[in-house]
C-alpha cells in the first residue's frame, strides 16, 4: 500500500462527519504489520486480527471492515454472487466537489458504492445479503444506495429469500439532496412488500449506523442484531450535544445502551454471528408443500 | 429569489401553521391525543375532520404560534410519540377507510437524550414502512419547512404538495455549510446546492405540485386547498387498495432510478 495514512493510529472523534478528514486504517494492509487496538492500545499482527474477524484478541474492540471482509467472515466461501455491481453514483443535482468526492472514495474504498448487494449461503441457507462499506463515504445513501437495496429486497421477494443485512452509515448523502431523502421511503417499501410476502429479514447493525439509515431500512428488520459497542442512533452525538447544549452520558446511542432501552434482540460478537444467522435462518426455512 | 429566500419565507415569523391550516380548510375538527405508549406530543396535532362533508383523518406538524406555545410544542420538532401518534391515527383512518392529509411543517425531528432513548429512528422508519403501505389515501402537503427525516416521517403519500414558499431538504442550509465548508456563514450558497425549494422539487419530480401564494394573507391558498384536496382523495378514494398502493410505491420507487 505504499505511505502509511498520517492519521494511521487515531480513532476519530467523530466518524460520521470527517470520513474525508481522518483516514482510519486502510483494510489491505500486510498481515506482518502492526495494529494498536484503538480502545486497549495493545499492538496486534493485522494477520492475528484477520484471523479473529477483525475483533481485538485482547479486548473485544470490533474494528470496521470492508464488504469483502464481512462476506468472507459470514457467507459460505465462494457461494456470494454480487448483483448490481456496476451501478456508479452520478452527481445527480450538481452539487459542488461531489464528482471529486466519489472519485476519492473509489481509490479510498476500491469500491463503487457503499453497499454491496448480491446472493449468497450462510450455513447452507440461500438468502439475499447486502453489506454496507463504512470507507464509501462513510456508508452514505444515496441514489444507487437506495436503488441497490431497494432491487434486493424486490428480488429477494420475488424469490421468497431472506434478506441477511450488515449497516454502517452515517447517514443520508447530501450531496444528493433531497433524493437521497427518497431513498428512505423507497427503501422502506420494498422492506414492507417483502416482509407483508411473509419473508424474513435481520439486520446486523455495525458501528456506526446513524440518520437516514437508521430511519428506514436499519430498524424495519424482524431481527435486530447489533455488534458491541456501535454507535446506533438516529441523530448524531455531536449534533445531539449542539442541540442540548451539554455532553452526553457514557455509552450513550452504544449497541449496549439500545439493548438496554429494547431496541436491539441480541448483541452477537463477529465471531459469533455466522452461527447464530445460520440457525436463525434454519429456524425460518419454509415448509415444503 | 434566490433559494435561502424562500427559506426564510418558510420560517418567516406570522406564516400560518399546521393548526391554522386545519381550522382553515376542515370542518369538525376533533382532536385526538396521545400515542397509547408514552405519551402525548404536542408538536404533532393529530384527528379526524370533515372535508365537504367527507370524513377524513388530518394530522399536522405544529411548530406553534407565539413563544409559550412554540415551547409547548417544541418548535414542531417531534418526538417518537409524535410520529406513533400520527401512525395511530392513521391506522384508523385504514380502518375505516378515511382519507389522510398530513401537513408537514418542521425544521426536523427533534435530536435530544429522550427522543433517542424513544427510538426516534425506529418511529420514523415504521411510519415509513406503515405509511407505503396504508390502504387508504394519504395527501401530504408541505407548507412551511421540510426538515429531513422528520418530514418524510409524514410524507410518504399518493401526492405530494408544496407551497410555493416551502422548501424540502435532507438537510438544513445551516447543517450543510458547516458539515461541508466548516463555515455556517455559507447558509446562502448551501442553501443553492440543496436544491430545495418547489420548482427544484417538481422539476425532480419529488413533488406533484405546487400550490401558489398569491398574497401574504392565505385565503386564496385555503379556498384551493380545501376545492383541490376534496377533489384528489376523491379520486384516490375511487382507486381498488391494490391500485392505489401499487401507484404510491411507484411513486417513491422511481426517485432516482441510474440512467
Amino acid at each position: 500500500m505504499g505511505v502509511l495514512p498520517k492519521n494511521l493510529f487515531k480513532k476519530p472523534n467523530n466518524p460520521l462527519e470527517n470520513y474525508d478528514k481522518t483516514k482510519t486504517y486502510s483494510p489491505d494492509i500486510p498481515s506482518e504489520m502492526c495494529i494498536p487496538c484503538p480502545s486497549c492500545k495493545a499492538i496486534l499482527l493485522n494477520g492475528d486480527l484477520n484471523e479473529n474477524g477483525h475483533v481485538c484478541p485482547k479486548c473485544g474492540f470490533h474494528f470496521r471492515i470492508n464488504p469483502r471482509q464481512r462476506i468472507n467472515i459470514i457467507a459460505d466461501e465462494g457461494s456470494f454472487q454480487e448483483y448490481d455491481a456496476a451501478l456508479r453514483s452520478r452527481n445527480v443535482i450538481d452539487f459542488p466537489n461531489y464528482d471529486k468526492k466519489l472519485k476519492h472514495a473509489l481509490l479510498e474504498s476500491s469500491a463503487k458504492e457503499a453497499v454491496v448487494c448480491g446472493r449468497a449461503k450462510i450455513g447452507g441457507y440461500d438468502c439475499c445479503m447486502f453489506v454496507m462499506d463504512p470507507y464509501f463515504m462513510m456508508g452514505s445513501m444515496g441514489t444507487v444506495v437506495g436503488e441497490k437495496i431497494t432491487r434486493l429486497f424486490e428480488y429477494a421477494t420475488e424469490q421468497s429469500l431472506p434478506v441477511i443485512g450488515f449497516t454502517v452509515s452515517g447517514g443520508a448523502r447530501m450531496q444528493e439532496g433531497i433524493l437521497s431523502l427518497m431513498q428512505m421511503a423507497k427503501t422502506s417499501g420494498a422492506v414492507k412488500r417483502h416482509s407483508d410476502a411473509g419473508n424474513l429479514y435481520a439486520v446486523v447493525l455495525t458501528d456506526p449506523t446513524t440518520g437516514g439509515v437508521t430511519a428506514s431500512f436499519a430498524m424495519e428488520a424482524d431481527v435486530t442484531i447489533a455488534e458491541p459497542g456501535a454507535l446506533i442512533g438516529f441523530a448524531g452525538p455531536r449534533v445531539i450535544e449542539q442541540t442540548i447544549r451539554q455532553k452526553l452520558p457514557n455509552g450513550f446511542q452504544r449497541s449496549e445502551f439500545l439493548y438496554e432501552k429494547g431496541f436491539v434482540d441480541v448483541i452477537l460478537k463477529r465471531t459469533e454471528q455466522k452461527g447464530y444467522l445460520t440457525t436463525l435462518l434454519s429456524l425460518h426455512q419454509k415448509e415444503a408443500n | 429569489m434566490e433559494a435561502f429566500d424562500r427559506v426564510m419565507k418558510a420560517r418567516a415569523k406570522g406564516r400560518p401553521t399546521g393548526l391554522s391550516f386545519i381550522n382553515h380548510i376542515f370542518d369538525d375538527f376533533l382532536e385526538m391525543h396521545g400515542d397509547r405508549r408514552f405519551g402525548d406530543d404536542s408538536a404533532v396535532v393529530a384527528g379526524i375532520a370533515r372535508l365537504n362533508g367527507m370524513p377524513v383523518t388530518v394530522i399536522a406538524l405544529e411548530r406553534g404560534t407565539d413563544t409559550k406555545d412554540k415551547i409547548m410544542r417544541n418548535f414542531g420538532m417531534a418526538h417518537p410519540e409524535g410520529y406513533r401518534k400520527a401512525l395511530r391515527q392513521m391506522k384508523l383512518a385504514e380502518k375505516f377507510h378515511r382519507p389522510v392529509i398530513c401537513f408537514v411543517d418542521t425544521s426536523g425531528a427533534y435530536c435530544g437524550i429522550a427522543a433517542e432513548e424513544r427510538g426516534q429512528g425506529l418511529a420514523i422508519a415504521e411510519n415509513l414502512m406503515e405509511m407505503m403501505a396504508l390502504k387508504t389515501p394519504v395527501l401530504s402537503i408541505l407548507i412551511g419547512e421540510g426538515g429531513s427525516g422528520g418530514a418524510l416521517g409524514l410524507a410518504v403519500a399518493d401526492e405530494v404538495w408544496m407551497l410555493e414558499n416551502a422548501v424540502y431538504s435532507v438537510i438544513s442550509p445551516e447543517g450543510c455549510a458547516s458539515i461541508l465548508w466548516k463555515d455556517p456563514a455559507k447558509v446562502r450558497e448551501a442553501a443553492a446546492c440543496l436544491k430545495l425549494t418547489a420548482q427544484d422539487l417538481l422539476e425532480l419530480d419529488v413533488i406533484e405540485r405546487i400550490i401558489e401564494e398569491p398574497s401574504d394573507d392565505f385565503e386564496e391558498v385555503f379556498a384551493t386547498l380545501r376545492r383541490d384536496i376534496f377533489t384528489t382523495v376523491s379520486q384516490n378514494k375511487q382507486l381498488p387498495v391494490e391500485a392505489l398502493l401499487e401507484k404510491r410505491y411507484n411513486r417513491f420507487r422511481k426517485i432516482g432510478v441510474p440512467k
